[in-house]
């Protein structure tokens, strides 16, 4: 059963969202920490090293960590105010049971009975139905250990091949992109190598809201005398100062880089004796380009001629370069496509792989470079192995020490699952650090799927709103709580340490895994006694794929304040154990690695790295007729994705407490709409009202809205559930939508507070 | 490692993003918990995601003590002026009216004027303020002035600010474009507020319409 068991507000008004309280210990300013733990923001991608403070079993407040050279102690407001989730009055102190009879839908169950019930429940569903009829859903903010074990569990302990992940939502189109272009999936650069640069090209990425670290090194090279292109409908903080401004039209970026790559053809801005020496597939992309004039690149992406010509000119000329993309133009349905595009400008000029010259894809979510290499993607394998390829299997086959036939195929994205469950094939889920009913796209099916599930156990430290659904909580551990690695926006792998134990009958998630599995009698291979254990075991999985973690130990970790992968073991060339360093710049010039065996720098068998035909391809419902206006879609500073846990930090609800629909005041005028009024905006799947917030910052044929709340303020509901055909990316960045002013405030605004 | 007193606060508002960490920062003081002391204001949000983060510049000679009549504001030797004190403050306003940086805010709470006292036990110990020790984008920058001219050869620090007749040297620092610190090493607040504004100086379409989205039909 998977239908919510109370009224959505009875269980708002008993688990939240509610804003964190500031309690005693915090609000008292002689309560001195006990110490001071050196570890990670628990949020995005750049994984900004900070001292939390500690006392008794409390984080009570941080101190900079000024010595960590990415961040060297700057934090957004999410990193200054993360503490504040901890002690906080909505945490899980016990497992949960879906109680309709009980006032606000649950009711507590000790956490043995928990296990062994949901134990109970997968042997039943899976007897009944086989066991392809339970699918898992992880994330990517879990530690690259968890991750990992989540991989194995689905494969090993519940032999389903239906497993993915929250990264689906996040960095497939650019590793899909990377792989095809690469042959391995990873920012070439350390952020540093930045300094010094000619240009950079930001495509798509809302840097000052969604990756603030990186801002300090886009204007750290700016003073060094390089030049900043921004490619983005809106005019975000770092579009404001820039020297060219490409206002393109959603869902039209692989046309803008075709344009560009032809007039850098046309001009000899190429660079022959690099695509010659290292690149195969040239002619055929030079081809495609030709299409792509200026007066046809200009008319289709809505970026002036001129400023066509400026950025080819920018780019096509400079020294060095790096190139910069995320969300912005991976989330669409070409989505691998657009990243490709990106990539043959830089292949083009040849400008990779030298100290001043790099192209990476800026991560999502705390660990969205580790999250998506070791095996809790669909169709994964550790160390970036391929479930298909026999010899991938056979190798984590014998590490895992099972039959390599026992080991189940590659399964489905993760809103394929959720078609599969409405559909009736998949019966069971298990989900953890995955909130896709305020996440996925189209959330209709998914709130419809979810009540179809006959057993559904989530795992979190807070009700999210998707485990409002749930049979069974059990409740999991903060980041704080549990000690492991994940891999931050350069490559680096860094150390998360412990700083308190999980409160109450909390436990850490390796550890609700490991007794599910011995729960269901299937305990082998999943006796770690930690993530020290675990990531022994990941290590030996991950050698001699192309995510070589064998040679990186916590200890290495630690003193060379992060390691970036691949990190071998053994030395490629002779097979002879070596201390390695790691490898932070791919692609040097003479370069080896063990793919290309010295043929190249690139990862492939001929070490050429691959053009990739990038073609423009319309959007799946694009602005028309009848839904005129382009929908965007994004975040905001304070927030963070699906808001489960930055809805419950006060300090940062107040800072942006409630999503608006920004909007160009040419439109608001021809709507009648001013700063502030109720707002209705809708596509083919939906309709949102929200106050308009009137900004000439922003396109004047496209609105945009902030994704980060559940329910009638969820702009997911609005957007369109297509997907990239290689990647399965969904479209987040476009649809067509429509706005009128509202008549009045919705029903909710009276109920609800902002974080709700 | 610098000496504390060879330590300066810089401040270029052309950096700043919005992004609010210095204020959310400030907010943990155990001093002044839960309130910030930064001000950090978008200039006109209907038209710019321009913001300005507002520090306490430290006055030489401050205004706000010289108008105080209970005598409550302090200014220590090494140049910082500090948070009203507690046993003397009126919370009259004075001071709040008369910064004019406008600074200062009494808070009613508390019946005191607080404001940034430059993170005076962090700072006076060589520390970096909370503050520029998280700013993402170093808008808010701590640190020597040979630093400074390393990491930022397209700006200089300027301290002096007219106001009318009045001259008014400060403790912080503000990042000026080089060029326009070379003709006129000083900020003429009095006259930037009777500009009109004019079109940005970097245009963001080379087309040179100051409207970047001109062409974009409704």
């Amino acid at each position: 059963m998977a239908t919510i068991p109370a009224d959505e507000l009875r269980i708002i008004e008993r688990f939240g969202p509610h804003r964190s309280a500031v309690d005693a210990v915090r609000q008292s300013t002689s309560a001195e920490p006990e110490r001071l733990v050196k570890t990670h923001c628990c949020f995005c991608g750049q994984q900004c090293g900070v001292q939390l403070k500690v006392r008794g079993n409390e984080v009570i407040g941080f101190e900079p960590w000024e010595e960590f050279p990415f961040n060297r102690g700057m934090l957004c407001p999410k990193g200054v105010k993360r503490y504040l989730q901890g002690a906080h009055p909505d945490r899980l102190l016990t497992a949960l049971q879906r109680d309709p009879s009980s006032a606000h839908g649950f009711s507590p169950l000790a956490y043995g009975d928990a296990i062994a019930r949901a134990a109970a429940g997968i042997g039943r569903i899976q007897q009944a139905y086989g066991p392809a009829s339970i699918a898992l859903l992880s994330g990517a903010s879990l530690t690259t250990e968890k991750t990992y074990l989540m991989g194995k569990f689905a494969r090993v302990c519940l032999r389903t091949p239906y497993i993915d992940y929250n990264g689906r939502l996040c960095m497939v189109s650019a590793g899909a992109a990377n792989k095809k272009a690469f042959g391995i999936d990873r920012t070439t650069s350390p952020w540093s190598d930045m300094i010094g640069t000619g240009v950079i090209w930001v495509a798509g990425s809302n840097v000052a809201e969604c990756s603030p670290i990186t801002t300090n090194y886009l204007w750290q090279a700016r003073e060094q005398g390089a030049k900043i292109i921004v490619q983005d409908p809106r005019i975000t903080p770092v579009a404001r100062t820039c020297d060219l401004y490409l206002p393109v039209r959603p869902g039209r970026d692989a046309a803008l880089f075709a344009g560009v790559l032809h007039l850098l053809i046309e001009r000899g801005w190429i660079d022959r004796e690099f695509i010659e020496a290292h690149t195969v597939g040239f002619d055929e992309v030079a081809e495609y380009c030709r299409q792509w004039t200026p007066a046809r690149t200009a008319a289709v992406t809505g970026v002036p001629e001129r400023s066509l010509q400026q950025a080819s000119e920018l780019w096509g000329t400079a020294a060095s370069s790096f190139m910069l993309h995320a969300r912005g133009i991976e989330h669409h349905s070409n989505g691998v496509q657009n990243a490709l595009g990106a990539i043959n400008l830089v292949l083009a000029t040849g400008r990779i792989g030298t100290p001043r010259s790099g192209y990476g894809t800026i991560t999502g979510q705390a660990n969205g470079q580790g999250g998506r290499e070791h095996g809790q993607k669909c169709d994964q394998l550790p160390g970036w192995r391929d479930i298909a390829n026999p010899e991938h299997r056979r190798h984590i086959a014998g590490i895992w020490g099972i039959d390599e036939a026992d080991l189940p195929g590659a399964g489905v994205d993760a809103y394929e699952l959720f078609r599969k469950i409405d559909a009736g094939e998949i019966k069971a889920l298990l989900s953890i650090c995955f909130n896709p009913k305020v996440s996925l796209p189209d959330s209709g099916l998914v709130s419809r799927a979810l009540e179809k599930l006959e057993f559904y156990v989530a795992i979190d430290f807070f009700l999210n709103e998707t485990a409002r659904h749930a049979d069974l909580v059990l409740p999991g551990s903060l980041q704080e709580e549990d000690e492991g690695t994940v891999t931050q926006v350069e490559g680096r792998v860094i150390r998360i340490n412990k700083a308190i134990d999980p409160p109450g009958e909390a436990r850490q998630d390796w550890r609700i895994v490991q007794d599910l599995a011995a729960a269901l009698g299937r305990p082998h291979g999943f006796t770690f006694t930690g993530p020290r254990d675990i990531f022994d075991e990941l290590r030996r999985a991950s050698k001699g794929g192309v995510a070589d973690y064998s040679g990186i130990t916590y200890e290495k970790v630690e003193t060379r304040m992060g390691v970036f992968w691949p990190c071998y073991s053994e030395d490629p060339r002779t097979g002879r154990p070596l201390d390695h360093g790691g490898t932070p710049r791919l692609f040097e010039r003479g370069s080896y690695n063990p793919i290309a065996r010295g043929q190249g720098p690139f990862y492939f068998p001929d070490g050429k790295a691959r053009f990739n035909l990038a073609e423009h391809r319309p959007a799946v419902d694009d602005a028309g007729e009848e839904y005129p206006l382009f929908l965007t879609t994004g975040r905001v500073v304070s927030q963070f994705l699906s808001g489960t846990q930055t809805r419950r930090i006060d300090p940062l609800v107040r800072q942006y407490p409630e999503p608006r629909m920004e909007m160009h005041p040419r439109l608001a005028a021809k709507l009648g709409i001013a700063d502030g009024d109720w707002a209705e905006a809708e596509t083919r799947r939906g309709m949102i009202a929200l106050r308009a917030m009137v900004v000439t910052t922003i396109r004047p044929d496209t609105i945009f809205i902030p994704y980060h709340w559940p329910g009638e303020k969820s702009v997911n509901r609005l957007t369109v559930a297509a997907q990239d055909p290689i990647s399965r990316i969904p479209q987040y960045k476009v649809c067509g939508c429509r706005v009128r002013k509202a008549a009045g405030p919705p029903a909710y605004a009276a109920i609800l507070e902002p974080q709700q | 490692m610098p000496k504390p007193e060879q330590l300066h606060f810089f401040v270029d508002a052309s950096r700043c993003i919005g992004c609010q960490a210095c204020v959310q920062a400030c907010t943990e003081c155990d001093t002044h918990r839960g309130d910030s002391m930064i001000h950090l204001e978008f200039v006109d949000r209907a038209s710019s995601a321009q913001t300005v983060p507002v520090i306490c510049m430290h006055c030489e000679q401050p205004t706000c003590a010289e108008v105080c009549p209970a005598d409550a504001i302090k200014r220590t030797g090494d140049g910082v002026v500090q948070s009203a004190r507690k046993p003397r403050c009126i919370a009259c306003g004075n001071c709040v009216l008369a910064c004019p940086f406008g600074v200062p805010e009494v808070y009613e709470r508390r019946q005191i004027m607080m404001k940034c006292d430059m993170c005076y036990d962090r700072a006076s110990v060589g520390k970096t303020p909370m503050c520029a020790a998280v700013c993402p984008s170093q808008a808010l920058f701590f640190g020597t002035h040979e630093q400074i001219e390393q990491l930022r050869p397209r700006s200089s620090p300027i301290n002096r600010f007219q106001f009318g007749r009045q001259t008014i040297t400060t403790r912080v620092f503000t990042m000026v474009p080089a060029a326009r610190a070379a003709l006129q090493p000083w900020v003429d607040v009095a006259a930037a507020m009777d500009e009109t504004p004019r079109p940005r100086l970097i245009p963001l379409s080379p087309v040179g319409a100051a409207d970047p989205f001109a062409g974009v039909e409704v």
